[in-house]
């Protein structure tokens, strides 16, 4: 596959293995996020820590869409094509979320919710011009990358005066999550996660450029390299980073350049702070409530906002208490420190959010690294 | 003085303009019809047309092997086929890879009220067309209609019937360490066929369902007499959940080399497009088998001589493992675990 294939090259991948091993001091341990899920998932997909030596590790970040949704949001989406009878449009992954009594959306499906998945909120739009008596709710979810074109969507539906359609926004921010990590006591005050730098996400800075990565750097002096969603990127971007760990820098850098500037997408942004504004706090699975850290849909396009339309109201709900999805999810463990993980908490059965999404560190470890223990 | 019966007459099927009605499955003339001018038409031979409850069949040569599918795919029609004649395939490969001869096979149709007679006689004769070419009769079937709604236009369950020669012995829990995996040709391409319809993806080639018989190619690799443990067709779950299945059943680790994989260029990309590994992706004519390391040369010759084995790849190897686990080295160069595919990652394929 032409312009694929030549992220994935495995002479090059031994060279930059080669040169890695080479520039790593013996001396120094080098802990590293991924932020993305995505980065989470080319990492295990393509056997990257095979290729590193024992001093680099990865850390899996909390950038997974499905991962952090919290079960009250999951409990929201099944009470709207439940109790609402709406048609409820969603991301593929989302449906198998565990929810609140033993539910999730796949289940709630199986009671007769009629929950469809869809490839784009485009195909929600479509359902909704072809289903004029029918409701039909988009459960928006994800971080940057897929908020432009939810706003897009609401902005078609408030042109065509498209009446029976509405978005469950449960859209995130990606540096609030970082700064959250940033500040959390284990990394911050007891320092029981060693955090040496980031690989900064691919496709969000597309859309966010990367200049909001820079505080990072300034403030906290961690290094970030934004990096693209291939093999040989995560290679080259740890590379870049253990090179600003051994000389002392802490900058952000782009090895992502095919597609990332610093200021992003700004037709995108413009869009999106068009048809959006900032939640005051917003719960995060594995996080807890972040300031800041998500949106909402604006009072002007308020009749497409299905908390608006259906008064729905949030409640928190508590994890179960022997998945450690909040702690994987902020670094601080490992799947393989979870009680449960491959034993009740498999993917056919998840107890957590990790194990749902293949970019969610559990399944990710379960469905391809489960052979090698020293590596999760 | 009676009067003399006169031959009433039948309005004939329209199998252009007509559609399935209640009547059809009701055991009236409209059904005795609709199987005389459509089924027996197309599928008819002399088993079929002895007309009674059940097939009076001729004994064979050897142990009887019977496996039964259903078939529920959407879209019914799809490049490089259609159901009917993956119904065909779909369960001649199940008894080919089993080592046998099959010889015969039945068919329950669940037709849904309103379906057009012209889809279903296509769908006919192209199970007619895949029975004839796999050297299969089709010997007894039912027909059931059922309301608006409760159905999606046709479901196919056939069963298989054929005779398996004695001294061949292939089962699941025959790999042993040292064996080697080989493929029979490219994965992927019966459900990245059906995907790329459903989610409107065009490439300059279309990609075609391999949707195909082996039962030839399966005759051809059991008459080099090499020392073959397992065949089975990589349906459902891919190759992924086919390999894992003889894992867990020999008790045995297999390891697996990504770059050995023969993938098409179009099924890769449209796997890409759609976030899809196609390790899980279902094929419908294309089987693996474990064999003797030592006849592995042997075996991948005759396989590539035959036109359904002309990509035939060895692709791996059996080693010990308590934990049954198949790993595969990727193309990248680093090792990772191949599981079953979790959750369903495409609906109603075959």
């Amino acid at each position: 596959m032409k312009y694929v294939d030549e992220f994935r090259d495995g002479d090059v991948a031994q060279g930059l293995a080669r040169a890695i091993a080479a520039e790593v001091r013996p001396d120094l341990r080098y802990n590293f996020m991924e932020f993305c899920g995505g980065h989470t998932h080319a990492i295990s997909r393509y056997g990257v820590p095979d290729l590193l030596p024992d001093n680099v590790r990865m850390i899996h970040g909390p950038g997974c869409p499905v991962c952090v949704l919290p079960i009250g949001r999951i409990d929201l989406a099944i009470k709207l094509a439940l109790e609402d009878g709406v048609i409820l449009c969603t991301y593929a992954d989302t449906v198998r979320v565990p929810a609140s009594g033993g539910l999730s959306l796949m289940r709630a499906k199986a009671r007769g919710g009629d929950i469809r998945m869809v490839y784009a909120v485009t195909d929600a739009l479509k359902i909704a011009r072809d289903n004029p008596e029918k409701e039909v709710v988009f459960f928006a979810i994800g971080f940057e990358t897929t908020t432009p074109p939810t706003a897009v969507a609401i902005k078609i539906a408030d042109a065509e005066g498209l009446k029976n359609f509405s978005v469950l926004c449960c859209h995130v921010l990606t540096p609030s999550a970082i700064a959250n990590i940033l500040e959390s006591p284990e990394v911050r005050l007891l320092g029981t996660v060693p955090l040496d730098g980031f690989i900064g996400p691919a496709h969000v800075s597309t859309v966010i450029g990367s200049r909001p990565y820079e505080f990072f750097a300034e403030e906290y002096r961690k290094p970030v390299v934004i990096a693209g969603f291939e093999p040989l990127d995560v290679m080259q971007a740890i590379l870049m980073l253990v090179r600003q760990v051994n000389e002392g820098r802490a900058e952000v850098e782009n090895e992502f350049t095919r597609a990332v500037t610093p200021d992003g997408n700004e037709k995108a942004q413009k869009l999106v702070s068009e048809v959006f504004e900032l939640r005051r706090s917003f719960e995060w699975r594995g996080l807890g409530e972040v300031p800041y850290s998500a949106l909402k849909i604006r009072q002007r396009y308020a009749e497409f906002d299905a908390e608006h339309r259906y008064h729905l109201e949030y409640q928190p709900v508590a994890d179960n208490k022997a998945c450690e999805c909040g702690a994987i999810l902020r670094g601080v463990k490992k799947p393989t420190d979870c009680k449960i993980f491959g034993t009740v908490c498999t993917p056919e059965n998840p107890m957590g959010s990790c194990m749902v999404s293949s970019e969610g560190a559990c399944a990710a470890h379960y469905t391809y690294g489960r052979h090698n223990p020293d590596i999760s | 003085m009676t009067t003399p019966s006169k031959k009433g007459y039948t309005r004939p099927l329209d199998l252009k303009h007509g559609h399935i009605d209640m009547s059809h499955g009701g055991g009236g003339r409209a059904m005795v019809q609709l199987i005389a001018d459509l089924f027996a038409k197309y599928l008819g031979n002399e088993y079929l047309a002895q007309g009674n409850d059940g097939a009076v069949l001729p004994p064979g040569n050897g142990r009887l092997v019977v496996s039964t599918d259903s078939h529920v795919v959407s879209p019914l029609f799809f490049p490089g086929g259609d159901i009917g004649s993956l119904s065909v395939h779909g369960t001649v490969n199940d008894v080919a890879v089993m080592g046998a001869t099959p010889l015969y096979l039945t068919a329950g149709f669940i037709l849904e009220e309103g379906f057009p007679l012209s889809d279903l006689a296509r769908i006919v004769e192209s199970m007619a067309r895949a029975a004839n070419q796999a050297g299969v009769k089709l010997v007894a079937g039912d027909t059931k209609v059922v309301e608006q709604g409760k159905g999606d236009g046709i479901f196919i369950t056939t069963t298989g019937i054929g005779f398996l020669p004695e001294g061949v012995h292939l089962s699941g829990d025959l790999a042993r360490p040292g064996d080697v995996l080989l493929v029979s040709g490219s994965i992927g391409d019966h459900g990245m066929a059906i995907m790329s319809k459903r989610e409107n993806l065009s490439f300059d080639a279309p990609i075609l369902s391999d949707s195909a018989a082996l039962n030839g190619l399966t005759a051809v690799m059991l008459a080099t007499g090499a020392a073959i443990r397992v065949m089975r067709d990589a349906t459902r779950g891919g190759l992924a959940a086919t390999i894992n299945e003889i894992a867990q059943q020999s008790g045995v680790g297999i390891h697996l080399e990504e770059s050995a994989i023969p993938l098409k260029a179009e099924v890769a990309a449209a796997c890409e497009l759609l976030g899809l590994d196609p390790l899980n992706i279902a094929n419908e004519g294309k089987l693996i088998a474990v064999c003797a390391a030592e006849d592995a040369e042997k075996l991948l010759a005759a396989m590539r001589a035959h036109p359904l084995g002309e990509d035939a790849a060895m692709i791996g190897k059996v080693v010990e493992d308590a934990n049954a686990f198949v790993q595969m080295k990727t193309g990248f160069g680093g090792r990772r675990m191949v599981d079953w595919l979790f959750g369903e990652q495409l609906p109603r394929i075959c």
